[in-house]
């Protein structure tokens, strides 16, 4: 375990640099001088000067990057333009919003996804199969941004059911909590739930169609029993490793959701951000998001290994 | 008994000819849904082609006597904020969408493509950084390097396709690279080399020609995702700027009036999901006929 866990670590490396490269190399995009750029409406000759020295603008590229990334290993992602406060301290500030959110839509994408993919396996070729592939479908084709506003044209506008928009943190109600995320967790889940659907359904038929599970039919088990002890255990390794793929369509999503639902996480900052060309904090907010799921597919093979016994060896 | 072995014999003769093209076709026109996907995405090319023909008024047309009318007889989808009509809008929006896949698949492939077949074909350091390079863009979340692209190069439709060339690019060296190195072993490749060929044309002539219908299946995938970045860009107003219209800036537009003109968010939406449903469609169908395994 340790060497693979090595390995995997010093893969790592190469991975960042690029990545650090790719979104420095953002700010080269910029069209004309960048100082000017970045200190929009603001003409100050000494706030441009200023601009100039922080990102030592009049310095050769790599040099500027050298800078630039001896600030990010320190923790310093620059400063916000607008809001006048450090990246990381708005990017701490949102995060947890984020994570609430990405947590239930993982949740609802499990319990609807793997359960859907179970059911269409065990019922193949049946009408519970079509309805799950056309769920599927659905899923995989519908933008959030428009189920997102339908959800909240049926559930708030029409049923005044939920709230259209806001955000409660848990801390302070719990109910009112639930209440103003559970409609965006839907939304972000959905996309997820029907790629985990197709995963499942995959692995489920190739482990359903194997030797030991005629076995255990055939020592006169439950058929409930092969479904959810046998065949799904083994049926949930694979869909480990494809599901922590869609983590990116997670983060992706949340990014419009946010903003539909006027949710102030990390997806609602970036955008802030690039309407205000505060372009510190999306060149932040793209860096940590880059991070993150590196680090969370780096903890999905983790996780891939320990499941799977042969490979732990 | 002796004419059917006869036809039997026509018609064995007829598959043992038969181009792997259409023998694709074939296959792919026995899937209802792919064949269903290609029908809507035509009707979608031609109403795109079309459009000032098509469509019953100008799409960007304001009229203060027609703001916010339900769907009627007069305008079947109903009108907009500032009275423009509705149906007008949608089927000029599938310009910008059909034009922003197609472009930004266009970009990724012909990038993509050459840098895939470069790594997989040379290997060595020029592999190992094209490679790095890739995993690092795939590493940032598809629709979050598009919004940082499309931020840092301005707004515009000319750009988010650019933003969406370049974020799909990675996924084409990545998959163009794993065919090239299974297919550069292969028997006949050695043939060629060893007949003197030189490996550009080794490349061009011999070993992408068999790794296109994989790339074909990506591209039409592909499709679907860029119509889906192309609406989410507009909707963020970072793509087709107003008064253009696009799918992704109607539904923004739509959302402020979901209480009194709920039409509104309807139609634009129900274009992205009948599109993107299309190409997910075809190009599942596409994956299904090309597969060697199905022969």
């Amino acid at each position: 375990m340790l060497p693979f866990l090595g390995r995997r670590l010093l893969q790592l490396i190469p991975t960042l640099f690029f990545v650090s490269v790719i979104i420095f190399g953002l700010q080269q995009l910029l069209p004309g001088d960048p100082a000017l750029i970045m200190a929009g409406e603001e003409r100050d000759p000494d706030v441009i000067a200023q601009i100039r020295e922080q990102y030592r603008l009049d310095q050769p590229i790599p040099v500027q990057y050298v800078y630039w990334m001896k600030g990010v290993l320190s923790g310093d992602l620059g400063e916000s333009m607008r809001i006048k406060k450090p990246v990381l301290d708005l990017v701490l500030e949102k995060l947890p919003v984020t994570a609430q959110l990405a947590g239930m839509a993982i949740l609802i994408a499990l319990v609807i996804g793997v359960g859907a993919g179970i059911v269409s396996a065990v019922y193949k070729d049946t009408w519970l199969d079509y309805g799950a592939n056309i769920f599927a479908l659905w899923g995989i084709s519908t933008p959030n941004f428009w189920l997102g506003i339908l959800l909240i044209f049926l559930f708030s506008v029409q049923l005044g059911w939920l709230p259209a928009s806001g955000y409660v943190r848990p801390g302070e109600d719990l109910q009112a909590s639930l209440a103003s995320t559970i409609m965006p967790a839907f939304v972000l889940g959905n996309a997820i739930a029907a790629i985990l659907m197709r995963h499942t359904r995959g692995a489920m038929l190739q482990v359903l169609s194997s030797d030991y599970v005629r076995t255990a039919r055939a020592k006169g088990l439950l058929e409930r029993s092969v479904v959810l002890k046998h065949a799904m255990r083994n049926a949930m390794t694979p869909v480990i490793t494809l599901g922590a793929l869609e983590l990116g369509t997670l983060l992706s999503g949340a990014v419009l959701t946010e903003q539909i639902f006027t949710i102030p996480g990390f997806g609602k900052l970036i955008v802030d951000a690039v309407f205000n060309r505060d372009y510190a904090v999306v060149q932040g907010v793209v860096l940590v998001t880059a991070t993150a799921y590196i680090v969370l597919n780096l903890l999905a093979d983790i996780a891939y290994v320990l499941a799977n016994p042969r490979l732990r060896s | 008994m002796a004419t059917l072995t006869a036809t039997d014999a026509t018609a064995s003769e007829g598959l043992l000819v038969e181009s792997p093209a259409r023998r694709a076709w074939r296959r792919l026109r026995r899937r209802k849904g792919a064949m269903l996907g290609l029908a809507v995405i035509s009707i979608f090319i031609l109403l795109a082609v079309l459009a000032p023909w098509v469509a019953p008024y100008d799409p960007i047309k304001q009229s203060w006597s027609l703001v916010r009318k339900a769907p009627s007889a007069a305008h079947w989808f109903g009108t907009d904020e500032v009275g423009r009509d509705l149906l007008s809008r949608v089927i000029f929006g599938a310009r910008a969408s059909l034009s922003a896949g197609i472009i930004s698949v266009g970009i990724a492939l012909s990038v993509g493509v050459p840098l895939g077949i470069v790594a997989g074909y040379i290997g060595g350091w020029v592999d190992s950084l094209i490679s790095r390079i890739t995993d690092a863009m795939l590493a940032t979340p598809f629709l979050i390097l598009a919004i940082a692209l499309a931020a840092f190069l301005g707004p515009s439709l000319g750009n988010a396709m650019i933003a969406i060339g370049i974020t799909a690019t990675p996924i084409f060296i990545r998959l163009t690279r794993g065919q090239v190195m299974a297919v550069k072993v292969e028997d006949y490749i050695e043939a060629a080399r060893s007949v003197g060929n030189p490996k550009w044309r080794i490349a061009l002539f011999h070993i992408l020609p068999n790794i296109l219908p994989p790339l074909l299946v990506q591209a039409t995938l592909a499709l679907a995702t860029a119509i889906i970045a192309e609406a989410a860009l507009s909707f963020l107003g970072l793509g087709q700027q107003p008064p253009a219209p696009s799918w992704g800036s109607m539904l923004n537009s739509a959302q402020r009036f979901l209480t009194n003109a709920p039409w509104m968010a309807i139609w634009p939406g129900v274009a992205i999901f009948l599109a993107v449903l299309s190409f997910n469609l075809l190009g599942d169908g596409l994956r299904d006929a090309l597969d060697p395994k199905e022969r």
